[in-house]
């Protein structure tokens, strides 16, 4: 086995910024990463995160801010001059170049010589599982099998870093769950440093070490997976990680919470500066329970399989979001309950 | 495609635009070189006329008869535009709805008309409309100019009609309409920009097309552009003024055409539509 | 349940003759084709093919007399050579510029009024770019105006091979210009940003990526253009020397026709002009085979 990516320490992003005209897609967005980290850039559409990612590939100049691998500065590089993997959401393969051509081609324009060019290949190849693809053309190749190549032909010049932009977004939702473990398990093989991009919060959730949270242009969080499951530091970004409940509310002296009549506790992320604050339960823990503290009216349920995922509304029209393990029927009442632990306070002033 | 361009990237790009304005340039001069000798009293040995006048204009009209060079302009390019139109777009709407046994030999007949220059086969054509002693007339013109124009309103048609969803007609047919009804009410109404841009395309090609109308027209049955073909290449008999008064009134109804037409189109489907399918 | 008598088959029901139709898509709608391809049989396939039999009916000697008449005699088959002498360089001009300049152009944003522009000289027609080059390119006309007052000599560029060339390129470049900028902005982007991210330089995309690409897209505009410029008429009558240097192949076509009233005679010329079309327009298909082997096409997903 001797793909494997080239060493460095460290890549920095320092300030970067990018405008285009007077939208700032991208506004002052500082990163370190490390050699062998799992990056996901995770965020809404719109967010800035493929902007991020095209910068770091050369695709887009800076507009203020510096990128350093080590110690050298590379925003000024042009992207064939960075050496970065990258694989795009459309795969981008040549149509015209059989799939081993495909690979080879960072290889060829780096003038290896052709036969260490073929051996290298076929280890790619045969890392990704196509090994008797090579003489095929991308045409005739399923979506599943295009995405391979795609990623055989970043890895094969053992780049320091392999750039990914949303590579399974067009894939169906099985061959997506394949590909993720596929994904990851390349990344550590090589043991490349990997940065990729995703509007989907369970496919970061699985693949990252670290996450990094974006909302319009800036990092909102950067955190393990655990981390900003469990504590996201902003409400927009508990909203996003899938905290379908968000409810205006405010703190009583006691320390509760008011929702529609009921009262239930919870646990600050931040110190609270007043008595405004916004409340983030996520809908699987908001559970049916026969003497919990909040009366809701049932408005809609769906089955799932496994359970019930309910809305319905208190006595003052908020509308609440839960699980339930039986069957309700619409317009009954349910009582919920929720784990202090999991019922997450901001402050409630915009964040 | 990142960083700041090479002095080579730069001045590459300098000189692409060069020549493309170089180009522009000379375009622009050779239309004004004949608009300003048509307003001038003499031009010789001078960057611009000794003085202006439109009496041109007026003894051009006269000498070259445009009132009925116009007039039977109109009348050649008005009738190809309507019969394009009536043969084309059924023909469209079959090539696009059905796929029968034959279709790309059908295809293929309409690219031929298209892709062979008007010369080629303008020359057999007329001999068979001299044949059919329609030649000189005004029909034998009218049936000449429709041989390119029937395949183009075809081949233009064509992805409009394929745009628009069988499933809106098939819905139609549900709810009770005949096909009279559904052309009326459902598909010209849907297909009235295509059609528009489409025979707006014929009649800017047709003010311009040279070779059919001068192989096929009599002395009564001329276009505008081949009066004014007739006229330069006599040109030591008239007046170089009142050659060029005719080339403005010329260039005035196709610019003034193209204009109208560049409204509703893009200026590549006047080239491209047809080439594009050449290349499908 | 009808009995089952052994060994008799069941007659097949046949079904209605519209129905069998139907089942090739032979309908109502499929006939609304006819009258435009009954139009374009009767006047375009027919006098084609009555100008082909035609040819081998002259006037006078055996069946192939034209065709030996037109090779014997200079005056006639020399106006291949001069057509070829003007269509070849004028087309492969036309072509090869235009591919530098639709890849700056595709990234401009504004470029309907450029394609505006040029989209003039294709309205306009040769005839008149003919007239408009005959003063403009004229002894006393604006372009040798200009030369001279930067110091250079006057340069004789009408009624001569020069300006039919000049007019060809005029009238060509923004057909070619057209095509190629829609062939090329239908290539991915992606694909040379993907290129770029392996290594390759702006030289090494263009003719890695871009070029195998556009391949098909310009040998097509090749043969278009080619096809064309050799049908060159009215510009090398009023602008070029018709009896000299642009004695080009349809001239003698038309002499033929309307100056000989040898009707047999224009249609053999004529199919030698087709013919001679063909010819290049094969090559041009053949040799893109050889030197691009593996798929072309848009590059799309």
């Amino acid at each position: 086995m001797t793909i494997a990516a080239r060493d460095f320490r460290e890549l920095r992003l320092e300030g970067i910024s990018r405008r285009f005209g007077n939208v700032n897609a991208l506004r002052d967005v500082n990163l370190a990463v490390r050699r062998g980290e799992f990056i996901a850039l995770l965020g809404p559409s719109g967010c800035g995160k493929s902007t991020a990612l095209n910068c770091l590939a050369g695709l887009l100049t800076l507009t203020s801010g510096g990128i350093w691998l080590d110690s050298a500065r590379i925003d000024r590089l042009k992207p064939e001059e960075r050496g970065f993997g990258m694989v795009f959401q459309n795969y981008a393969l040549f149509p015209h170049m059989s799939v081993r051509r495909n690979v080879g081609f960072g290889l060829t324009m780096r003038g290896v010589a052709k036969a260490d060019i073929e051996r290298k290949v076929g280890e790619a190849l045969s890392i990704v599982r196509l090994g008797e693809q090579g003489d095929k053309l991308p045409g005739q190749l399923s979506g599943g099998q295009q995405q391979r190549v795609a990623i055989a032909r970043a890895i094969v010049i053992e780049p320091p870093l392999v750039l990914m932009d949303e590579p399974l977004s067009n894939l169906d939702a099985k061959l997506r769950l394949e590909m993720r473990a596929e994904i990851r398990r390349i990344h550590e093989l090589i043991g490349s440093a990997t940065i990729y991009v995703t509007h989907d919060q369970e496919e970061a959730l699985s693949l990252a070490d670290r996450i990094v949270v974006m909302r319009d242009g800036v990092v909102r969080q950067v955190g393990t997976p655990l981390e900003l499951y469990a504590q996201p530091a902003y409400s927009d970004v508990a909203e996003f990680m899938g905290y379908r409940n968000l409810i205006r509310s405010s703190l009583s002296a006691a320390g509760s919470i008011s929702i529609g009549g009921g009262a239930i506790q919870g646990t600050p992320i931040r110190p609270l500066s007043g008595a405004d604050v916004v409340v983030a339960v996520r809908p699987d823990d908001l559970r049916a329970a026969s003497d919990g503290p909040l009366a809701i009216t049932v408005e809609s349920a769906q089955y799932h399989g496994r359970d019930f995922y309910c809305s319905g509304r208190t006595a003052d029209a908020t509308e609440l979001y839960f699980v339930s393990a039986h069957q309700v029927q619409k317009g009954e009442t349910v009582r919920l309950a929720a784990d202090p632990t999991r019922v997450l306070i901001y402050p409630g002033t915009p964040s | 495609m990142g960083s700041d361009k090479t002095i080579g990237e730069r001045l590459w790009a300098f000189a692409i635009w060069a020549l493309v304005i170089f180009f522009v340039l000379n375009v622009v001069a050779l239309v004004a070189a004949v608009v300003v000798n048509s307003f001038g009293t003499r031009w010789f040995n001078a960057w611009l006329p000794a003085g202006f006048t439109t009496r041109w204009y007026a003894s051009a009209w006269q000498e070259f008869q445009l009132n009925d060079v116009l007039i039977v302009t109109f009348e050649v390019v008005g009738a190809v535009v309507l019969l394009s139109g009536l043969l084309g777009v059924p023909a469209a709407y079959a090539l696009a709805r059905r796929n029968f046994p034959g279709k790309q030999l059908v295809v293929l007949l309409f690219l031929l008309p298209m892709m062979i220059p008007p010369i080629t086969f303008g020359i057999p054509l007329a001999t068979v409309l001299y044949q059919l002693h329609l030649g000189g007339a005004l029909s034998g013109v009218i049936l000449a100019n429709l041989v390119p124009t029937v395949p183009f309103v075809v081949l233009v048609m064509i992805p409009f009609i394929e745009q628009i969803d069988p499933r809106i007609e098939a819905a139609a047919r549900v709810f009770g309409a005949g096909t009279g009804a559904l052309f009326l009410r459902i598909l010209i109404p849907l297909l009235a920009p295509g059609i528009l841009a489409a025979l707006l395309l014929v009649l800017v090609r047709t003010i311009a097309m040279f070779e059919l109308t001068f192989f096929t027209a009599g002395p009564g049955s001329q276009t505008l552009v081949v009066a004014l073909y007739y006229a330069v290449y006599a040109a030591g008999v008239r007046a170089g003024q009142s050659i060029d008064a005719m080339a403005v009134v010329y260039m005035t109804t196709t610019l003034v055409w193209l204009l109208v037409a560049l409204r509703f189109v893009d200026p590549t489907q006047i080239v491209t539509r047809a080439k594009r399918e050449a290349a499908h | 349940m009808t009995d089952h008598v052994a060994g008799a088959a069941p007659a097949p029901e046949r079904l209605p003759v519209r129905v069998r139709l139907a089942l090739y898509e032979i309908d109502a709608v499929t006939l609304l084709v006819v009258p435009a391809v009954l139009f374009v049989v009767a006047l375009f396939v027919y006098p084609f093919v009555y100008g082909f039999v035609l040819s081998f009916q002259p006037k006078a000697g055996a069946w192939f007399a034209n065709y030996a008449r037109f090779f014997s005699d200079p005056f006639l088959y020399d106006t291949i050579g001069a057509t070829f002498r003007l269509a070849i360089p004028a087309t492969l001009i036309s072509v090869v510029i235009s591919v530098p300049v639709a890849m700056r152009v595709r990234r401009m944003r504004h470029r309907r009024v450029l394609t505006t522009v040029l989209v003039i000289p294709i309205t306009l027609g040769t005839v008149l770019i003919a007239e408009g080059l005959l003063t403009y390119l004229g002894p006393q006309g604006w372009f040798n105006r200009t030369l001279v007052l930067f110091g250079f000599e006057k340069v004789r560029l009408i009624h001569n091979y020069t300006g039919v060339m000049l007019s060809l390129i005029l009238s060509g470049f923004p057909f070619t210009f057209l095509l190629t900028l829609s062939y090329i902005t239908g290539i991915d982007p992606s694909l040379e940003q993907a290129a770029s991210t392996l290594g390759a330089t702006a030289r090494a995309r263009f003719w890695h990526i871009l070029m195998p690409l556009l391949a098909q897209g310009l040998a097509i505009n090749l043969c278009l253009s080619f096809v064309q410029t050799f049908s060159v008429f009215p510009s090398a009558v009023l602008l070029g020397a018709p009896a000299g240097a642009t004695r080009v192949i349809s001239i003698a076509a038309y002499q033929a026709a309307y100056e000989q009233y040898d009707s047999s005679m224009a249609s053999a010329i004529a199919m030698i002009m087709g013919f001679c079309q063909l010819l290049v327009v094969l090559l041009i298909l053949t040799a893109r085979k050889f030197v691009y082997r593996g798929a072309a096409g848009s590059g799309k997903g």
